[in-house]
């Protein structure tokens, strides 16, 4: 189990400098550096972009704009634990907003948002190409299928009880 | 070399994204620590998506005596499938997949892009070598790259990622254009919510989309291959590297491959989230480092594309094609389809269907035999109103027209396009107005904001159709709707804005009446928009366990316990929580 979630992570300039420099230093590799900043901490701290802008010489806001572009790119760090619901056609027939509506209520986040105990943070996501286990949702990467409002109260129990169980 | 058939028995498990959410992990671990130690004739085989997702987890046991398949295994049923099957030799009868359903699932189908996917190790290179992998690159490295390409033309095949374009054509541009290096960039951003072939091919036979880069590059004279996968498929990504890396050490991918004057190396980028980059001039600009904002064509990137060289895009469905075209020739690839439309298509079937999974049929097959034979009808039984096609770009096509076939003309002139293959089926619970919305929802959100039509046109007809939806609606949006939509089919640069107006226009077209009905008479007749229902509790239905007051979100709903429990429509925003919960299936929305 972890025991530090990324998100207490600090930023480390001389981390940044060198996925920076590992992709040659060039505009074309923005996106690859952008992917293992996030995959480092969570999202993209602020700090990052005027990094990575002052090494390929271009104004932050290229790579602010980059950065909003993309739907990947978080700008605030997320719960120590990421829901992603999946809202392909399956998933909305099947009712993925219901499943929202549930998840929401049980860690007490909304849509894009992180519960206050920073626990949880509850995103969309287009489609996972998981149609035929309509409606599903990823934790932390993992895929689970065929959910309905009440099912995916477990999944998000089972969470809460190993958060419980790391504490003691 | 050990072979795997070599062994009496051999267990596969299919570990494809979806076999693995159904637990099919669980299930391999199960199956190998009971195997362990057990002095046994089998071998235990990881494998991708057969194509029967409905069934996941799905084993099979296929041995002399033929296959046997398990649906829905569970970690708890692998000791019995050993200890009667395995080691007493008579398969657990209740426990498999009936026959029958088998032979419809599969007898219509033509397997030849998901030759492999559910039968092969896809982390195996010598897997992929044993059903003949890298044969093709082979032959066609002894032929000329215009030998290579007039095979491909000559097979018919067009670029299954939508637009179905001549690949053939497309790769002689390239090859014609000057200009060097030149690139070969395989789309594997399947962004279509509803779609997942490319997936399932990423998943279950990486080397065949390797394969056919390779061929597209020596055909068109490129050194470099590139990847761009969506980073929603991390598995997809994690076989492609396994696959990169075994390549490299065989000498399929590097310089001087098999000995001939053919250096290519291939890499894979890793797309960043925005559905605009499916289109081939912002995959461009992604892989450049820019925010994946399509450009005016011409010039097309086969004359014009990554860092201004030739470039060829094709998609993963139409690359896992070729090898198999070089290695069987174009007439065999061409037996199959029709006139206009050759060779065949993979399809994702999901939505309301009993079997959904991942299918390949001959092109011309119709739409009734894919959702009535093939897919064994809705879900439920319930009534079979219409199918989606192609996705956000495609559109409806309503029961009444199942006969139409599936070819790239015919679907056009229903106002749906083939698209990458995502085939939705819809039951009278699905409300066309509600779909148009869905759609369009997506599509504003995903507009790069180039084209101001698209930008702000779709979003006008978002608006609209909430209003309709919201019970607001008023006949004149109908024809302010019809009116957008030619506006934005006219005035958008790229394929998302052109065609972004299709699901609105096919649900217009088919299913006016349900427009009406939300208009004038303030009714969704299917039961799905919220402004327009109310929900109730059936008293006579309802124990009375409180399950629905726990979950309502807004404490609409009271009663004591053990009698009927009562929703109180002023407060009760109407999201339907309760009505998925109720067990007893009491609160109805009327």
């Amino acid at each position: 189990m972890h025991t530090e979630s990324i998100n207490d992570k600090k930023l480390s300039l001389t981390l940044v400098d060198a996925i920076i420099f590992k992709h040659n230093v060039q505009p074309g590799a923005v996106i690859p550096v952008l992917q293992e900043i996030q995959e480092e901490y969570g999202y993209i701290p602020p700090a990052a972009i005027q990094r990575i802008a002052h090494h390929l010489g271009v104004f932050a806001s290229d790579i602010y704009g980059i950065v909003t572009f993309y739907s990947q790119f978080r700008l605030q760090p997320p719960g120590k634990n990421v829901i992603r619901v999946c809202h392909g056609t399956a998933c909305h027939l099947g009712g993925a907003e219901r499943l929202t509506e549930a998840i929401s209520q049980h860690i007490g986040a909304t849509e894009g948002k992180t519960s206050k105990d920073g626990q949880f943070t509850l995103e969309r996501v287009a489609c996972l190409g998981c149609c035929s286990l309509a409606p599903c949702v990823t934790v932390n990467g993992e895929i689970h299928g065929r959910l309905n409002p009440e099912s995916v109260g477990k999944v998000v129990n089972k969470l809460k009880e190993e958060k419980t169980a790391n504490v003691e | 070399m050990k072979r795997v058939d070599d062994k009496a028995l051999v267990v596969k498990v299919g570990l494809a994204s979806c076999g693995i959410a159904a637990g099919g992990s669980r299930v391999f671990g199960v199956f190998k620590s009971k195997l362990e130690g057990k002095d046994l004739d089998v071998e235990l085989k990881p494998v991708g998506c057969i194509g029967m997702c409905y069934r996941e987890a799905l084993v099979e046991v296929s041995s002399l005596q033929g296959r046997v398949f398990y649906g829905q295994v569970t970690p708890e049923r692998v000791e019995r499938i050993i200890d009667q099957h395995i080691i007493g030799g008579r398969p657990v009868e209740e426990w498999t997949v009936p026959q029958e359903e088998i032979d419809s699932f599969m007898s219509r189908q033509k397997r030849i892009v998901l030759r492999n996917c559910g039968i092969i190790n896809p982390e195996s290179i010598e897997d992929y070598l044993d059903s003949g992998g890298y044969m093709a690159l082979h032959k066609a490295l002894t032929k000329t790259p215009l030998e290579v390409i007039d095979e491909v033309t000559r097979s018919g095949l067009r670029g299954r990622g939508g637009a179905g374009f001549a690949t053939g054509v497309k790769w002689l541009m390239t090859m014609k254009a000057t200009g060097s290096p030149k690139y070969v960039i395989c789309n594997a951003d399947e962004g279509d919510p509803g779609a997942f072939m490319d997936r399932s091919v990423l998943e279950s036979d990486p080397h065949s989309v390797l394969e056919g880069m390779l061929i597209a590059g020596h055909a068109i004279g490129a050194t470099e291959g590139i990847l761009y996968v969506r980073a929603e498929y991390p598995l997809a990504i994690q076989r492609l590297e396994k696959a990169l890396e075994q390549a490299r050490e065989k000498g399929f991918i590097g310089s001087e491959i098999l000995g001939h004057d053919f250096d290519f190396s291939i890499s894979i980028r890793q797309g960043a989230g925005a559905f605009v980059c499916g289109e081939e001039t912002a995959l461009i600009m992604s892989i450049e480092g820019k925010r994946g904002m399509p450009r005016l064509r011409p010039p097309f990137p086969s004359v014009s594309g990554l860092w201004g060289r030739p470039t060829n895009i094709n998609n993963v469905e139409t690359f896992a094609n070729v090898p198999w075209i070089i290695a069987n020739g174009a007439e065999a690839y061409a037996a199959y389809g029709t006139e206009k439309s050759k060779g065949t298509k993979v399809f994702a079937l999901a939505g309301s269907i009993a079997r959904g999974g991942l299918i390949e049929v001959p092109m011309g097959i119709s739409i009734r035999e894919i959702v009535n034979e093939i897919g064994g009808g809705t879900a439920g039984g319930t009534a079979f109103k219409a199918v989606q096609l192609g996705g956000p770009s495609g559109g409806v096509i309503p029961a009444s027209m199942s006969d139409t076939p599936v070819d790239y003309e015919s679907i056009n002139k229903t106002g749906a396009i083939v698209g990458s293959g995502g085939m939705i089926v819809m039951d009278e619970k699905a409300c066309m107005v509600d779909v148009a919305k869905f759609f369009l929802n997506f599509t504003q959100d995903e507009s790069c904001g180039k084209c101001t039509f698209c930008r702000l046109g779709t979003r006008r007809m978002l608006e609209i159709l909430e209003k309709i939806t919201g019970g607001e609606g008023s006949e004149a949006d109908i024809a302010t709707l019809e009116e957008l939509a030619a506006e934005i089919r006219k005035s958008s640069l790229c394929g998302l804005g052109q065609n972004a107006p299709n699901p609105i226009l096919t649900t217009l077209k088919y299913f006016r009446d349900e427009y009406m009905e939300h208009i004038k008479a303030r009714k969704c007749p299917a039961k799905k928009c919220q402004a327009l229902i109310t929900y109730i509790i059936d008293a006579a239905k309802c124990p009375g366990c409180g399950l629905c007051i726990r979950y309502c979100p807004v404490n609409a709903i009271s009663g004591n316990k053990k009698e009927p429990h009562t929703i109180d429509p002023d407060v009760c925003i109407r999201c339907g929580l309760c009505n998925s919960i109720c067990r007893k299936g009491a609160v109805i929305a009327v």
